[in-house]
């Protein structure tokens, strides 16, 4: 039995001194019940994702102790794709009729720090100041440049596009416009990326509710299908985040590409299908690479693509049309449920000033972190 | 006059000190895959036996970024400060068709730094204990520097 979106509910990405991460998942999960028209207690069986938050379930001690199976998740970056990939696989088994995925996370302010063991690595590798993931989308920004002739301009124009497309989303965190020069202007913190091209670290929570498509028109509002789910961690031979050695002349795709088939395949649903699509933009120059890598267009066409516009909120292909991380911030748990939460808006078309023209019908939502984990959902109408 | 002490920042990295210092590798007893540092497993089988083999100290830049500001501390123990940070740089080098290693680079600045650029293997301080003694590790300089260019 498919599994459907029926409410989604976002907490605001930010900085919110004195409110916990807990509470503002709290107020996502009644938001998202709201939406649904559900109460808590109907809820069968819920998937629950934080870096920060040791025990996240605990969120039953604001929702109401039911005793409902609420299952912690982790997978980074692409923690949120677990979560809703969970909840709406326990539909699909016939295991329950109506389920949640729950977000959460609240990050200090700059850059992750952690000791290299977390991800298995020798202690050597943070002392020398190796153990930054940002090393990573810097290097890879800059061999696909050298490779498929991106400029740095064009890093600065998806920046500028997400930043333009949060202002219009009272939601988002970074919310004023920047343009193209302010953004070259900035720092440089790992060449070729500046410091307006990153997202950063932040604060927020979401929460989606499912239940079986055949008894979605018990619930207010239009179900919005999911078609596909997949998580797919890195081969040997990928060029990947936290790597001290790779092998050489031994290549391999990224887990996006391999996440990307095998969704696609699942969904029946191919590429040129997709109507608006929320891709990891860890970085301007992920969002570039990521177009490529999820199929949504051939290496190097980004230059041109960005250039006509084609990827703005009214162009032929929408990309991070409520901002994106550059634009949202990522609180880890719930980066990937905060696009899936645009995707529905947009499918329902009810994204206002943000929203997609001409009845989008597929959307796509696409997550990537370390130590090279890739999720894809794939929704439609 | 006595010199500066010096000790590497972990041992099994690179043989040293010594007047022409490699990187030491592990190549798989299983599937023959060659990975830097040694163990404790192959990344393509999973394998736990591995015969030490000594890298290139030559190779080509595959990829590099810049380290613009100081890291998170910890991990980071470099001796600097936010106020006496210096920045500097990291990449790839492919040596020899075996291995790509993930390396400190030398040469900070990327105008002076470019893909398949030929690199050198060089052992250099990053970090000054409160002691004076230096903390060594591995790094890749370009084959010719900016003062020999």
């Amino acid at each position: 039995m498919e599994a459907v979106i029926i409410g989604v509910g976002l907490h605001p990405f930010g900085r919110f001194p004195g409110k916990s991460a807990m509470d503002m998942a709290a107020d996502a999960v009644r938001a998202a019940l709201d939406d649904a028209g559900v109460s808590w207690p109907r809820v069968q069986a819920g998937f629950v994702g934080s870096l920060e938050v040791y025990n996240p379930d605990a969120i039953v001690g604001r929702l109401g102790l039911t005793g409902v199976p609420l299952r912690g998740v982790f997978n980074g970056c692409a923690t949120a794709g677990t979560a809703l990939s969970m909840a709406a696989r326990v539909i699909e088994t016939g295991e329950h009729d109506l389920t949640i995925a729950i977000g959460m996370d609240k990050h200090p302010r700059g850059a992750f720090a952690a000791d290299p063991s977390v991800a298995g690595l020798p202690s050597w590798y943070g002392q020398t100041g190796m153990f930054l993931t940002t090393h990573f989308f810097g290097m890879k920004i800059n061999r696909y440049m050298h490779d498929h002739g991106i400029t740095h301009e064009t890093l600065a124009h998806v920046a500028a596009k997400n930043f333009r497309n949060a202002s219009a989303n009272d939601k988002a965190w970074r919310r004023t416009p920047l343009s193209v020069e302010e953004i070259l202007a900035s720092p440089v913190l790992n060449y070729p990326l500046r410091q307006f091209m990153y997202c950063g670290p932040d604060e927020g929570a979401a929460a989606v509710v499912l239940c079986r498509a055949d008894q979605a028109h018990k619930y207010a509002g239009r179900p919005v299908r999911v078609r596909a789910c997949a998580l797919r961690s890195r081969r040997i031979g990928a060029f990947e985040v936290q790597s001290p050695s790779l092998p050489a002349g031994e290549q391999a795709p990224s887990p996006t590409v391999d996440a990307s088939r095998e969704a696609y395949e699942i969904a029946g649903i191919g590429p040129q299908e997709v109507a608006v699509a929320q891709l990891q933009d860890t970085d301007a120059g992920s969002e570039i690479i990521h177009m490529a890598e999820n199929g949504l267009c051939k290496d190097g066409e980004q230059e041109r693509m960005i250039a006509d516009g084609e990827t703005e909120i009214g162009g032929r292909l929408p990309v991070n049309t409520d901002g994106g991380l550059i634009g949202n911030g990522e609180p880890i748990g719930a980066s990937g449920l905060r696009q899936v939460h645009e995707l529905v808006l947009q499918l329902r078309g009810t994204a206002g000033a943000r929203q997609v023209p001409g009845e989008p019908a597929v959307g796509y939502a696409h997550l990537y972190g370390a130590p090279g984990v890739s999720a894809v959902t794939i929704l439609s109408r | 006059m006595s010199e500066t002490r010096q000790v590497p920042v972990a041992d099994g990295l690179f043989t040293w000190p010594s007047d022409q210092p490699r990187l030491i590798g592990a190549r798989c007893a299983a599937c023959g895959l060659v990975g830097f540092p040694a163990g404790p497993a192959c990344q393509r089988c999973g394998g736990t036996e591995f015969t030490e083999t000594l890298l290139p100290d030559r190779g080509t830049l595959w990829t590099f970024t810049t380290q613009d500001f100081r890291p998170p501390s910890p991990p980071y123990d470099g001796s600097d400060t936010a106020g006496t940070f210096r920045p500097y740089a990291l990449g790839y080098v492919e040596l020899d068709g075996q291995v790509m290693v993930e390396a400190r680079l030398t040469e900070p600045d990327p105008a002076w730094l470019a893909i398949g650029q030929p690199m050198r293997l060089a052992i250099v301080p990053y970090s000054v204990l409160a002691d004076g003694t230096e903390v060594m590790t591995f790094a890749f300089e370009p084959a010719v520097t900016r003062e020999e260019a």
